[in-house]
């Protein structure tokens, strides 16, 4: 394994914002690394960082080998635009040629189509595309150069279960072709059809670094919700992290295991009704892993 | 890939992508000819005197051409930086100067596109006159005295959001040209405004193409001028290039 992308005690501020909080992560080749975390965690200054892009306020940036914004060390880096920035007056064919110049050794056009299946849509502009179309062209611009490490910023948002699949399948054969590819995403689904290792951000900081494994035995949450006269009790039963009220009168407890915590709720003999479990998005989970300090502090102590 | 090549790679899809909506170029075309229409041509003192006529010409081309790349360059930069494709291609491995040179190359083709009908008008409407290797090397000349228009220009656009830079553009744009001699002649300036219009990039560019058509003497003073413009101007449209992370906001 090759260092790819280094970050050592990384901070970087907007104004009074502190974006990143003292990050140190390291990216070596031959495994996928998901980057998860709640809107705002500081996910997409990281990339940005590592683009290039935005220079760090302290603290150093290595990538493959050199500086980020040294254009030369970009060579070897593949980025995808979002799918909205694609000119829109400019055919596909014209975009992927704009781009493929700025590389010694590109993949040829028609065989970049073919592998994220857009050989079709060539010869149209790309405002004319729907936004599936889009988010594939924006995201095999990643791969023209036959980079070393790919980052790709939430490269499925917005997509049919179908085409994030065939995404999906795309990506783990470039990979596997040699891409070291960091994602970041919103949905654990992803993550996990996709990556081996997973990094959790919230509010700037890194909160875990681990196997998928690890990380799904800390966010994987599943929501109670019921109608009951004495929540406060329901929240001091074991193993319920966080209690949110709802607007109807109800009540939602986020629990690790949901069948444990309905046994406990059973017996301890508190009466309720209208019992409904579902799991947690990951966003909810993030939301209640981050924001609430109470269950952070177990977290991290954990 | 050298920086040149990978600049008019540029300036190809630039131009490509202007070309697929025309309209935005028209008025960019139209102006200075309209001006030399109405405001030159129905006046004979100017009009029926050769070397009036054809410095009035003349100041109407550096005119078009200093609009042109101002506009052009200051706004589509400031526009450019609000669109996410633009981070996109600054994270593509191209070395600064090759984003600034395509923009120069684009450009700078649509600027040369709208002197002709000012130099087509002055041919038959007016009594200017030059002969072809004046034409020629006052061609060469507009190019070069171009440069510091163009680099204030990427300079307004790395600096400020487009709905600020339309108006510096304008304030620039009119200011450059009354100070310049570009629409009224120096001839008419009183002499503490001749000698602070000896400043400006506008009367450098428009002493230098005179000189390039008309021949007779160039003054040091402008020269020096349009080196020290583009020198500086150089300097820092690089730094902002660099220093640039898209469009910030509080």
């Amino acid at each position: 394994m090759t260092t790819l992308a280094r970050l050592e005690n990384v901070t970087r501020r907007f104004g009074d914002v502190t974006a990143l909080d003292n990050v140190s992560l390291e990216i070596g080749s031959g495994r996928i690394v998901g980057l998860l975390g709640p809107n705002g965690a500081g996910k997409s200054t990281l990339l940005s960082i590592l683009q290039g892009l935005r220079r760090p306020t302290s603290g150093t940036v290595e990538l493959l080998g050199g500086s980020p914004s040294d254009y030369r060390t970009r060579r070897g880096l593949g980025c995808t635009p979002q799918e909205t920035a694609l000119p829109a007056a400019l055919r596909v064919g014209e975009v992927i040629d704009l781009v493929s110049r700025h590389f010694e050794n590109p993949v040829p056009r028609g065989e970049l189509a073919d592998e994220f299946g857009f050989g079709e849509l060539l010869r149209r502009q790309t405002g004319a595309l729907s936004g599936g179309q889009k988010r594939r062209i924006s995201v095999a611009l990643a791969f023209v150069a036959r980079p070393k490490l790919v980052l790709l910023d939430e490269p499925t948002t917005g997509l049919d279960v179908d085409a994030r699949r065939t995404l999906w399948e795309a990506v783990r054969r470039q990979h596997e072709s040699g891409a070291t590819t960091v994602i970041t995403s919103h949905y654990l689904e992803e993550i996990e059809a996709l990556a081996e290792r997973v990094v959790v951000i919230g509010e700037g900081k890194v909160l875990i670094d681990g196997s998928i494994a690890e990380v799904i035995g800390k966010v994987g949450l599943r929501m109670l919700r019921l109608n009951t006269a004495h929540p406060d009790a329901v929240s001091a039963l074991p193993g319920v992290v966080e209690t949110r009220p709802e607007n109807d009168g109800t009540h939602t407890f986020f629990v690790r295991d949901a069948d444990a915590a309905v046994v406990e709720l059973v017996k301890s003999g508190i009466d309720f009704s209208d019992l409904a479990v579902r799991g947690a998005t990951l966003e909810e989970a993030f939301l209640t892993l981050t924001s609430s300090g109470g269950a952070t502090t177990k977290e991290q102590a954990a | 890939m050298t920086t040149l090549t990978l600049a008019l790679h540029h300036a190809k899809y630039s131009l490509i992508e202007t070309s697929r909506i025309p309209i935005a170029i028209i008025s960019a075309l139209a102006f200075p000819a309209l001006a030399l229409l109405f405001f030159v041509v129905p006046q004979q003192v100017v009009a029926s005197n050769p070397l009036w006529a054809t410095q009035a010409v003349i100041s109407l081309s550096v005119f078009a051409v200093m609009s042109n790349a101002l506009f052009s360059f200051g706004l589509s930069i400031s526009e450019d930086r609000e669109k996410p494709w633009d981070p996109y291609l600054r994270t593509l491995p191209a070395p600064g100067l090759a984003r600034v040179f395509g923009h120069v190359f684009s450009m700078g083709l649509i600027g040369f596109a709208a002197i002709l009908p000012v130099i087509v008008i002055g041919a038959l409407l007016t009594a200017a006159e030059a002969s072809v290797g004046g034409i020629l090397l006052g061609l060469v000349a507009l190019a070069v005295s171009a440069l510091p228009f163009m680099l204030i220009g990427i300079a307004i656009g790395y600096s400020m959001p487009s709905k600020a830079a339309i108006a510096v553009v304008q304030i620039v744009m009119f200011g450059f040209a009354f100070a310049g001699g570009l629409f009224l002649p120096p001839v008419m300036f009183a002499d503490w405004l001749n000698t602070l219009s000896k400043f400006f990039p506008s009367r450098h560019a428009r002493e230098f193409v005179i000189w390039a058509v008309q021949g007779g003497e160039l003054e040091w003073w402008v020269w020096v001028g349009l080196i020290v413009w583009t020198a500086v101007m150089l300097v820092v449209a690089l730094w902002l290039f660099r220093r640039d992370e898209g469009r910030r906001f509080r």
